[in-house]
């Protein structure tokens, strides 16, 4: 099963420390997950251009990969990670150069502003890999994990990430998931691992992409999805808490008039600034909450 | 107060959670060592789990999991928010929890008082087996679940499906029901009803400013006693 | 005059049973349109499923020589909880009594099982019910149960036990929580699990504080803080997906993973339960052990397993397929008395028959074993069926040694899956051992 961290921030002028409160949040949450860790940092964009998160074999040579790509790729290195910048319009042929050029190279997110990084291993050690204490953004989500039926890869690790901007993190274990996989098989969603909360995901994409807002797909899933969740899920201006109806997993959010933060047990939001004075509680059951902030 | 009584300082950043429970365990009868103050709690598990001596607790923040878990005797003030079975399967002694309690608060316990200042979370209260619970702002949906016997008194609102499959717990409660679980109804406020609400209040130090008429009173149709078909779908 | 003339009779075919509808489902049928109420009753899984009577053992031959008899020693201790307890368990013995409560049980039946198992250096295990004064004073070793409904939870009891079994799940009901009917809420249960007496008990199915192998990590933490990190904890489930239930039993925490296969019995529940969900105790072995291994801790979390051991080739096996011990439910109250065909008469009056009696949960067996009543109940002498169960297990561990023996093993625990053979598809897909005869294990070229 696993930990779960997540904040929105309200107060622009935290923005350069959100790297460095998820990074202790997650450290926090190692006993819960301690198999992999994964978050997702939405921070700057840049009008017209939009990044790719890839994840690579150890050591890999991403600098000649980006060289191969075309001149206006920028490219920043993170360990077994890199993202590439792009310009907007070249999104598909980029990803079917990587498909051919870099079979070994999977991109584990895309979006204007979101940036995914996930490994195996202890959450505080790949948080540092990453460097996610350095990182500046808007609002993020971080998960550690313990594998329950799928196995310890990096592929298993959240969060997941199934559209644009999109991904979600995912504590419980939800018991009608190969039936919805087939569904979105059907409607053709692709789902890669053999993991649950990738269903999830692929569900809330599936549904926004006809047009759902985030707060409406969330609430179908309360009638397709059967089992015990607690997901949070970001988007490119937004962060979702959904728990299940019946909610045994755990689950506390904090808010100021600074940040929302979102936690699996209240420890993870004990070193929060002004926590003494914010406003704690737990989510009712299936009861949608997110918070957006309004286009720029 | 015991002149020779002794005060003993712990402090959770410094030594572990199984350092200060080896000292609370190891305690003889008729020690002196009756206070004791623990700082830097940070949201840890399983502090003073398993106390079973007359001795006051207080801890200085939050707490994680399982606070006061098994607790027999012991006087434990929690001086911040509670995670998730806080006293739970207490057998006697007092927990006070002066901010939030998380879920399953109570759980299981079979005597002793629970006090929580603020809110408590989903399924205060469940399957409780004797415990008096009395909670100053509301408890959340699935509460006093299976509750087999003792009191949850609820001076706020409480969530959805309260007492849900309940034996003889009694529940007393101020605010608005969201709904009633399978077999619990509201019941006849009586005079001895009132008297064993006033001496909740005494409990929780609140006697003389809250009225017993305010609140109602919930427990088991025991229509589920004896399964029979008609039933069937309360199951 | 026409005189009415007989037509010829055909020939009649014989009568036929459906195979679909026969003679017990047609009963059921009428059972169920009468009451309205599903069937209840007692004992695990009754239909034929692959089991260890499907394997056999390779013995000594000209490249393998045996051990002699009764010189030649072959060990039958087994060290459980070795992981992380101060005090781990020593038996003697690797078959355990398994979890079963006083209240679905009599106490002269649960003191029994404490005299023989202890006698044969042993342990006993609590069951939903909480613990009883006679079975810690008759028990050596005693395991205490620690179920979702907690009833009798105590910290005193826990810390007299010799170790806890978080109860997840069992074979009979995985899913499933305690039932006991108001026939056998007697004064004395009810006062134990603080219930009123003679109502029928709903016990719940998940524990009341956590959900969750993340949460049981903690649950795992808070039992070790009360009991001074001295007991052993087990986790037990009932057979479903014993791969993964046993990696995330070992992510917890546990010391001892106990798994518990369709056939293990319950005190009562539907039958539809115990026939219908849950997979034989053969099919869970081979998944629990590799999760083990994957996680580099087989023979240091220590395995139990339960569900239908019924002799010491069934012991054996289980230890070869990788099992640090058994369990015996079943086969302990049967060695006791249950099911005896000398109470054929009033067998007969209840409806049933010696051997097929598990109607357990109307509190009225002619042994007095699975009763509360306290006529029935004196016909068990504790003594008596004390000295009777200590036989069973001893001649079940003569067994298992003349096997082990004959295999050229100076212990019980060096037995492997290599000395087993398979004599069906099934069961040779299950056990992952090869077809007699054969190199073939079906099933072993990629997914599992």
């Amino acid at each position: 099963m696993c930990g779960i961290v997540g904040i929105f921030l309200k107060d622009k002028s935290l923005e350069p420390k959100l790297g460095e409160m998820l990074s202790s949040m997650l450290d926090v949450m190692c006993d819960r997950g301690p198999d992999s860790a994964g978050f997702a940092v939405y921070g700057a964009g840049e009008a017209g251009r939009v990044k790719l998160t890839l994840r690579g074999p150890e050591g890999y040579d991403f600098a000649a990969l980006a060289e191969k790509l075309g001149s206006d790729v920028h490219l920043t290195e993170r360990a077994t990670h890199a993202v590439l910048s792009i310009p907007e319009a070249w999104e598909p042929d980029i990803r079917a150069s990587l498909v051919k050029l870099a079979p070994e190279v999977t991109v584990v997110g895309a979006g204007a502003r979101m940036e995914l990084y996930k490994e195996v291993g202890l959450p505080t050690d790949v948080a540092n890999r990453f460097k996610l204490a350095e990182m500046s953004g808007t609002h993020g989500i971080g998960h550690t994990r313990m594998a329950t039926e799928s196995a310890v890869t990096t592929n298993g690790a959240h969060p997941f990430s199934t559209g644009a901007d999109q991904c979600l993190v995912h504590n419980g274990s939800l018991s009608n998931h190969r039936g919805v996989r087939r569904n979105l098989e059907r409607e053709g969603v692709k789902i890669q691992t053999d993991n649950d909360s990738e269903v999830a995901a692929g569900y809330l994409t599936a549904r926004m992409a006809q047009g759902r807002s985030l707060g409406e797909a969330l609430e179908d899933s309360l009638n397709d999805l059967d089992g015990f969740y607690t997901f949070v899920v970001g988007t490119e201006t937004g962060f979702g808490v959904l728990r299940d109806p019946i909610a045994c997993k755990p689950a506390v959010m904090a808010e100021t008039d600074k940040y929302v933060a979102f936690g699996s047990e209240y420890r993870a939001l004990a070193n929060l600034p002004g926590i003494e004075n914010a406003k704690v509680w737990e989510p009712e059951p299936a009861k949608v909450y997110f918070w957006e902030r309004a286009a720029a | 107060m015991n002149a020779g009584a002794q005060s003993n300082a712990f402090d959770l950043s410094r030594s572990t959670v199984r350092e200060l429970n080896t000292a609370l365990h190891g305690l003889k009868q008729g020690s002196n060592a009756l206070f004791w103050r623990i700082t830097h709690p940070g949201g840890l598990h399983a502090i003073a789990a398993g106390v079973d001596a007359p001795v006051t607790i207080e801890v200085d923040g939050p707490v994680g999991y399982y606070c006061g878990g098994m607790n027999k005797q012991a006087t434990i003030l929690v001086k911040g928010s509670a995670g998730v079975g806080v006293a739970e399967n207490m057998m006697s002694g007092l927990v006070h929890v002066e901010g939030d309690a998380s879920q399953a608060a109570g759980a299981t316990a079979h005597g002793g008082s629970l006090i929580i200042d603020g809110n408590a979370a989903a399924r205060c209260g469940i399957s409780m087996k004797g415990i008096d619970i009395v909670v100053k702002g509301s408890v959340g949906h699935m509460s006093a679940f299976m509750a087999q016997a003792g009191t949850l008194t609820v001076f706020g609102d409480a969530g959805e499906a309260l007492g849900d499959s309940i034996y003889e717990a009694r529940l007393y409660v101020r605010g608005s029901v969201k709904s009633l679980g399978a077999d619990c109804i509201e019941k006849e406020m009586r005079d001895e009803h009132k008297q064993q609400l006033f001496e909740r209040f005494k409990l929780a130090g609140v006697d003389g400013e809250i009225d017993p008429s305010e609140f109602k009173r919930y427990g088991s149709a025991r229509n589920l006693y004896h399964f029979h078909v008609d039933n069937a779908s309360n199951y | 005059m026409n005189e009415h003339v007989k037509a010829p009779v055909a020939p009649r075919t014989l009568p036929r049973e459906s195979a679909t509808f026969d003679a017990y489902t047609l009963s059921e049928i009428r059972r169920a349109a009468a009451t309205g109420i599903y069937d209840i009753r007692g004992a695990g899984a009754k239909r034929k499923v692959p089991h260890f009577d499907d394997l056999l053992f390779l013995g000594a031959s000209i490249s393998r020589y045996p051990l002699e008899g009764y010189r030649e020693r072959c060990g039958t201790e087994v060290v459980l909880g070795t992981r992380f307890a101060k005090k781990p368990i020593e038996l003697k013995i690797p078959i355990t009594i398994a979890g079963m409560s006083f209240g679905s049980l009599s106490g002269p039946a649960k003191e029994a099982l404490g005299r023989g198992a202890s006698q044969m250096g042993t342990s006993t295990t609590t069951g939903d019910g909480g613990m009883t004064q006679e079975e810690r004073g008759h028990s050596k070793t005693l395991v205490y149960q620690y179920l979702p409904s907690r009833y009798g939870m105590n910290p005193d009891d826990i810390r007299k036990a010799d170790a806890i079994e978080v109860v997840i799940g069992q074979g009979a009901k995985p899913g499933g929580g305690g039932m006991l009917l108001g026939q056998k809420i007697s004064p004395r249960v009810a006062k134990m699990r603080t219930l009123p007496e003679g109502i029928d008990q709903r016990s719940a199915c998940r524990h009341p504080d956590w959900t969750g192998p993340d949460d049981l990590e903690i649950k795992i933490e808070e039992l070790r803080e009360i009991t001074d990190w001295e007991k052993p904890i087990y986790v037990k489930v009932g057979a479903s997906r014993p791969y993964y239930d046993t990696a995330l039993a070992v992510k917890a925490g546990a010391d001892v993973v106990v798994v518990d296969g369709m056939q293990g019995g319950t005190a009562a529940t539907q039958e539809v339960f115990i026939e219908n969900v849950g997979i034989p105790t053969l099919a869970c072995i081979r998944n629990a052990v590799r999760a083990l291994q994957d996680l580099g801790m087989h023979r240091k979390v220590q395995l139990i397993v339960s569900g239908g051991i019924r002799n010491g080739a069934d012991v054996a096996k289980a230890l070869a397929l990788g099992a640090d011990a058994v369990a015996i439910g079943t086969a302990a109250l049967v060695a006791l008395g249950d099911n005896d065909p000398k109470w054929e008469s009033e067998y007969e009056a209840l409806g049933t028959r010696a051997g097929a009696y598990d109607d357990w949960h109307e509190g009225r067996d002619p042994a007095g074993i699975t009763t509360q009543d306290a006529e029935l109940m004196k016909r068990l002498d504790p003594v008596m069926a004390g000295r009777r169960l200590a036989n069973y297990l001893a001649v079940m561990t003569l067994e298992a040694q003349t096997i082990a023996r004959a295999c050229g093993k100076s212990h019980v625990h060096n037995l492997e899956p290599e000395d087993l053979v398979a004599l069906t598809l099934e069961s040779a897909a299950m056990a992952q051992v090869p077809l007699a005869g054969t190199n073939w294990v079906p099933g072993q070229d990629g997914r599992f």
